[in-house]
């Protein structure tokens, strides 16, 4: 993937995404109606996953692939979470990971 | 846990930060704790930067790049996905730190006792934004052994600020140290209501 060429010159992402918001592919695009580069995005959305872990995936920077998610929101492709909206940290969320992370040792 | 309605399908999160100077072994960390190959992703800065040439002195914009390495644990059960990002060694990236800290439960600050200075920015960076963090000295084989109250004096730690030991190699001992850290923000926090 050339970063210039996939993202059509654009430098800008038209959504607000962050490194971990969320994304998630709806559903309601098919793969094989995209570029290569918005397929292979859409593919990795297929679970919930974040912006950082598509970017770490695709191995490009994080703009491009912020640019590329932009596209497919705009489509209905994919769908989004803000994370601010789960920036909260509960005393119920840290017990849980704590809880998690004792079962690992 | 409480419902979210507009995210049903979508986990809680929970980051943490695996902070200290260059060379330290945050890569070495995210990596042992992680249950995914730790991943890496690029973020370009636009920088202002003073051209000291021209002689108006006007500003310029150069962009930098700098690698961020993550990796995550899942806890299916309850929905929740831990991530670890490891922040940019060098100095002249802190100002990435800010919106990485945003929203974090806590830091690891890694050390090692041979160049104990390196970690100073990070210690200062969490205390001015009270976030909590605690102190894990990297154990490099060929390093000098300092007692653990040898490094809080030199660190100059305050003594509710946990120091332990750990080998960023091995994946007990990150793990250890992730548990380390929440048990102190639990024990620390006031008790918050949840909605
Ligand atoms: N002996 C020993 N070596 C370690 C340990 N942790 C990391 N290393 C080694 O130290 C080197 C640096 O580790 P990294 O994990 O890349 O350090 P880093 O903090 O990510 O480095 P930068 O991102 O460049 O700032 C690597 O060669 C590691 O294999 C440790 O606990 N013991
Ligand atoms: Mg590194």
């Amino acid at each position: 993937m050339r970063p210039y060429i996939v993202t059509n010159g654009r430098t800008h992402p038209s959504a607000t995404l962050e490194l971990l918001s969320m994304v998630r592919s709806t559903g309601r695009v098919a793969c094989d109606r995209l570029g290569p580069e918005h397929a292979q995005t859409l593919r990795l959305c297929h679970s919930p996953t974040t912006v950082a872990e598509v970017a770490g995936h695709l191995r490009q920077p994080a703009v491009v692939v912020k640019i590329l998610l932009s596209d497919l929101i705009g489509t209905g492709a994919v769908t989004t979470h803000d994370p601010t909206a789960t920036a909260e940290v509960t005393t119920d969320l840290i017990e849980a990971v704590l809880n998690g992370l004792k079962t690992r040792l | 846990m409480g419902s979210r309605p507009d995210s049903d399908a979508f986990p809680w999160q929970l980051k943490i930060l695996i902070a200290g100077g260059f060379g330290v072994g945050k890569t070495t960390f995210v990596g042992s704790a992680s249950e995914i190959e730790p991943l890496s992703t690029e973020e370009h800065l636009t920088t202002a930067s003073l051209d000291t040439d021209s002689l108006a002195g006007v500003e310029r914009k150069s962009t930098t790049t700098v690698a961020m390495d993550f990796g995550r644990i899942t806890f299916p059960e309850d929905n929740v996905v831990l991530y670890l990002f490891g922040t940019p060694g060098q100095d002249r990236f802190w100002f990435m730190w800010d919106e990485l800290s945003r929203g974090t439960v806590g830091a690891i600050v890694l050390a090692d006792t041979r160049r104990l200075q390196d970690c100073f920015g990070a210690i200062e960076f969490f205390e001015q934004r009270g976030i909590y963090f605690l102190v894990a000295v990297n154990e490099f084989d060929n390093a000098m052994y300092y007692t653990p109250d040898e490094v809080r004096n030199a660190l100059a730690l305050h003594e509710s600020v946990p120091l332990l030991l750990c080998d960023a190699r091995d994946t007990q001992s990150a793990t250890r140290t992730l548990i380390s850290l929440l048990e102190y923000v639990l024990t620390t926090s006031a008790p918050q209501p949840t909605p």
